[in-house]
């Protein structure tokens, strides 16, 4: 047991152990149970600096561990995997502050924060993946441990959130198994590698697109592509950390990351290219990224328009993958990063609403920026990242991938991307002039008051607030996450 | 060391007679059976590790005169599975009946327990090691009984029906056994198993043979349609005794029927027949699965979900028939056996510590529960896990090596099934799990009666087993080499 080949391991431990041993806990542990879960996470984040050190110097992580002859468990780090992992890793430390806050004196907080904890660990479980056994196997893992999450508040509408997501989830789980096991049977047991693996077994046609395909319709029920998204809405019922954690840290980010694993490192972006598979993406995506906005404007409900605007902002990542040519794909990948910084600050956003002042709808919105600024100007800042306004990190993104829409001579994308932003331009800029422009209406809902100098309880408050810094900060100085992402593309397409 | 073999049937048998003989006793003399039984399965497993297949002639008469004790990889694993999922019931039936000593229904019902439950033991472990179709059916008969007793054991008339039903069912499965096996010596002239197995030929002796055997071990087996005596049965027996029933007692009739196909019946691999048994399999698993899904008791959902589950068993006869040398296909079932057994076991433990402490198993009563009985529901979840088949867990490693061997031989059919099967258990897992999950307010809370926390650490234990079988899959491969090129040698 070295360093080398345990570390990758320990990384997913740091989550799983205080995971497991949180569920044994009492409801009243409450100091010993934020200690494990802080903890954890920032060891985790220890863990992943020592691992990002040494990648840099040459070393390869490698944890293995055989289930049957063939088919081995296998977590390594490459740099696709630490992007997911900086960012899950960060994303969740912030949100179990959020949460601790967020659930302070209600039923059940062991059992939350047990799946939570598990959750992550699961997401850390398929960023390491570095097989597509492993990325299954934890990407089950991850559907089992986030139904208890999401029908937390054990009301009726809550179980049928619940049953929808688990109905999308397990069919898109067993076409991912039969996916796998078919390839499995066909090539033997694969492993990632940049660049893609089954160059050389092209003539396994038409099997191999149909893979891909059935790989794409999998990770898309997770990734919410049209039309297989109905069950984010409907999971709006979890709390607001759940919807952070869903739309920011894993779930939804896990389908997307899927995809990108299977396009470059397992088929490889030229296979894919050759196979003609990238067309049938770029449509979908395109589709996806209309479709999602089209009906965000529509909602009043705050948290139900947050979601359909992950539905659209979640296919760009996936557009960076369907246009074929490193600009585009550096624009996918940024994306991953910024479109979690920048949703987890707006759900943070719609909880502080909610917790606060009981305000659940847009139209209840009029004149909160002055009850809560420090809030709403966070809120404000992942709003705009989302239109694409600079010097916001949405900004950065759209441009590499109207640059890569370009490059790939694929300029009708372009349309896509202004319309995508007139769009959420008219679901977003609404819901600022109200905030901050319009007179308050009436009492608030339901008015909490905690007590305190700052407008809600500081555990609500600090999480967006970073968030919405490191949004901008993403925005102005792009190079922090650039240097690693040209890394990885440029061994694509080299 | 093979003469420590007969250990494994002796042990349990002279604890039965022990905990007859002294009712008072009954627990202890129990306890200290199961332990020495686990032991003497471990001695007998690190010497089958270390120096390959036992084989043991008691009285040194040789086969066909004498009788064989043969362990080899198979079953050892379905001993070791035994001692475990024993070792496991005889704790839990300690909390479920309590002292024997105490006055009146309740001590009867423990003492009769213990006796028999330790004469079930012995007869599966006899079962097991039995290298001749005669003491198969001497075993399947004395397993069958013990079954049976058990089963009527909770003395209501309910109970009594659907004992009776088993015992009728039972007794034609032995019976159809017997005249199979009249029917194999006829032909063969010896019933030492690995004998048959260089000897036998498409004859006519041989199809009677195997359609009559193969039809009295699925009846036994409740494989569909002849699985009507097993919910009934199953659902209304004592917590542990179900728990036995669904994990060891139907898994004793398939291990000789694999055993059979494998060893004796393949010559039959290219007809029909086992086309016939897979494609019952295939109506286990969807029929089995649709009445799960319809059922509204918790433990009836449980037993339906059996039925289903032993379709997986039969799906692959044909493969594994035709291929007797691959050895990944067998492990997919055989990881089967083990994976639903722990499962299934603690899901019926679960489900009895449920009934216990609510005197319902309502699926409409089981609401928010989850406060008042984590550690219970929590087994309930992970058994849930492996019966979905989701990773990590013995279920998905068995199903995955199931898919691996119908994928590569393009069984497109039966690989939809195996997948749909999946999808099908979730729905009725979740139709119990998901309302464990419902928020009740404190006062709508049911009152629980305490259980005793052996009876929740029994369940918990066997879910984990099911769950940690996930990371066990090379072991189990390694264990079934054992012996096995012993048997291909053999018949060659």
């Amino acid at each position: 047991m070295t360093w080398e080949n345990s570390l990758p391991l320990f990384i997913v431990l740091t989550s799983l152990i205080p995971g497991i041993v949180i569920f044994f806990l009492s409801e009243s542990a409450h100091g010993m149970r934020t200690a494990l879960n802080i903890a954890g996470a920032i060891l985790k984040l220890i863990l992943i600096a020592i691992m990002i050190g040494g990648l840099n110097e040459g070393v390869r992580y490698e944890t293995r561990l055989a289930l049957l002859p063939n088919f081995d468990l296998v977590l390594r780090s490459d740099s696709l995997s630490v992007l997911f992992v900086i960012l899950s890793a960060a994303l969740w430390l912030v949100t179990t502050i959020y949460a601790i806050g967020y659930l302070e004196g209600s039923p059940n907080r062991s059992r939350f924060f047990g799946f939570f904890s598990l959750c992550v660990s699961a997401t850390m479980g398929i960023a390491l993946a570095g097989n597509l056994i492993t990325l299954l196997i934890f990407y089950e893992l991850l559907t089992i441990c986030t139904y208890p999450l999401v029908v937390h508040r054990g009301t009726a509408k809550a179980l049928r959130g619940g049953r929808t997501y688990l109905v999308y989830t397990l069919l898109g789980g067993g076409l991912l198994l039969l996916a796998v096991i078919w390839l499995h049977t066909l090539v033997g047991p694969v492993e990632f590698a940049n660049g893609g693996v089954l160059s050389g077994r092209a003539d396994e046609q038409p099997a191999l697109s149909l893979i891909f395909l059935m790989f794409v319709a999998a990770f898309g029920v997770k990734a919410a592509l049209v039309p297989l998204h109905g069950w984010l809405p409907r999971a709006m019922v979890a709390p607001a950390p759940v919807s952070a954690l869903l739309h920011a840290v894993a779930v939804v980010k896990a389908g997307a990351f899927g995809i990108v694993r299977i396009t470059y490192d397992l088929y490889g972006i030229q296979l894919a290219n050759a196979l003609g598979v990238l067309t049938p993406l770029l449509i979908v995506t395109c589709l996806t990224i209309v479709v999602g906005s089209l009906f965000a404007v529509f909602q009043d409900d705050l948290k139900k328009r947050l979601a359909y605007s992950t539905v659209s902002q979640v296919s760009y990542i996936i557009l960076g993958v369907a246009l074929f040519g490193p600009i585009g794909t550096i624009g996918g990948l940024l994306h991953l990063v910024h479109q979690g910084v920048m949703k987890i600050t707006l759900f943070f956003g719609a909880g502080n609403l909610a917790e606060t002042l009981g305000i659940h709808k847009v139209s209840e919105m009029d004149g909160v920026g002055r009850r809560m600024p420090l809030t709403m100007a966070a809120f404000t800042v992942g709003a705009l990242g989302m239109i694409g306004v600079p010097p916001t990190a949405g900004f950065i993104s759209k441009w590499y991938l109207g640059s890569g829409a370009v490059a790939a001579g694929q300029s009708w994308v372009i349309g896509v991307l202004v319309l995508s932003s007139l769009l959420n331009a008219a679901y977003f800029l609404p819901i600022l002039y109200r905030a901050w422009f319009k007179p308050q209406q009436g009492e608030w809902h339901e008015e909490h008051d905690f007590g305190g100098r700052f407008e809600t309880h500081w555990m609500l408050l600090m999480p967006p607030v970073v968030t919405g810094i490191f949004a901008l900060l993403l925005g102005i100085l792009p190079a922090i996450l650039r240097s690693l992402v040209e890394l990885i593309v440029l061994r694509e397409y080299v | 060391m093979s003469a420590g073999l007969p250990l494994v049937i002796v042990i349990p048998l002279l604890a039965a007679i022990g905990a007859f003989l002294l009712p008072r006793a009954s627990f202890v003399v129990a306890l200290v059976g199961s332990l020495l039984t686990v032991g003497v399965v471990g001695v007998s497993a690190a010497a089958t590790l270390e120096s390959g297949a036992l084989r043991h002639t008691i009285g040194g008469w040789r086969a066909p005169l004498g009788i064989d004790l043969v362990l080899d990889g198979f079953a050892l694993l379905m001993l070791a599975l035994t001692a475990l999922i024993g070792l496991a019931i005889t704790f839990y039936g300690r909390g479920y009946f309590g002292s024997a000593t105490q006055q009146g229904e309740k001590g009867r019902q423990a003492t009769y327990f213990w006796a028999l439950w330790m004469f079930l033991w012995a007869a599966l472990n006899a079962l097991f090691v039995s290298g001749d179709a005669f003491n198969l059916y001497v075993t399947l008969e004395l397993l069958g009984f013990s079954a049976v007793a058990l089963t009527a054991l909770a003395g209501k008339p309910n109970v009594l029906k659907a004992a009776m039903r088993y015992l009728i069912v039972s007794l034609s499965g032995s019976l159809m056994y017997l005249m199979g096996v009249a029917f194999l010596y006829s032909g063969f002239g010896t019933l030492d198993i690995a004998q048959l197995s260089s000897l036998t030929r498409e004859t006519p002796a041989l199809v009677a043979a195997t359609a009559l055997i193969t039809a009295g071990l699925a009846m036994k087996t409740a494989l569909f349609p002849l699985h009507f005596w097993l919910p009934p049965a199953h659902a209304n027996a004592a917590a542990p005794v179900s728990a036995l029933l669904s994990a060891l007692v139907v898994k004793g009739s398939f291990y000789i029927l694999l055993r059979l196909w494998l060893e004796v019946f393949f010559p039959l691999a290219s007809t029909f027949v086992p086309h016939v048994i897979s494609l019952l399999g295939v109506g286990a698993i969807v029929w089995g699965s649709i009445q799960a899904i319809r059922q509204t008791r918790l433990k009836l959902l449980i037993a339906y979900s059996t039925v289903a589950q032993l379709g997986y068993l039969f799906v692959l006869i044909p493969i594994l028939a035709a291929e007797r040398e691959n050895v990944r296909a067998l492990a997919g079932v055989i990881c089967f056996v083990l994976a639903h057994a722990s499962a299934k076991a603690a899901a019926f433990l679960s489900a009895g510590n449920i009934l216990h402490a609510l005197s319902d198993d309502r699926l409409g009563a089981l609401r928010g529960l989850m406060r008042g009985l984590p550690l219970t529901v929590t087994a309930f979840g992970l058994a849930g896990v492996s019966l979905m088949a989701l990773p990590p867990s013995g279920g998905f490693i068995a199903k995955w090596l199931m898919l691996d061997v119908t994928i590569s031989r393009g069984h497109w059919g039966l690989t939809a099934v195996i997948i749909g099967g999946g999808l099908l258990a979730a729905v009725y897992v979740m139709r119990g799990l998901g309302r464990l999950f419902q928020q009740v307010d404190a006062e709508q809370l049911p009152a629980l009666k305490p259980i005793p926390c052996v009876m929740d650490l029994s369940a918990f234990g066997l879910a984990v087993l099911a769950i940690l079988l996930g990371f066990a899959g090379v072991y189990v491969l390694d264990v079934l080499e054992i012996g096995a090129q012993a048997a291909a040698g053999g018949s060659s």
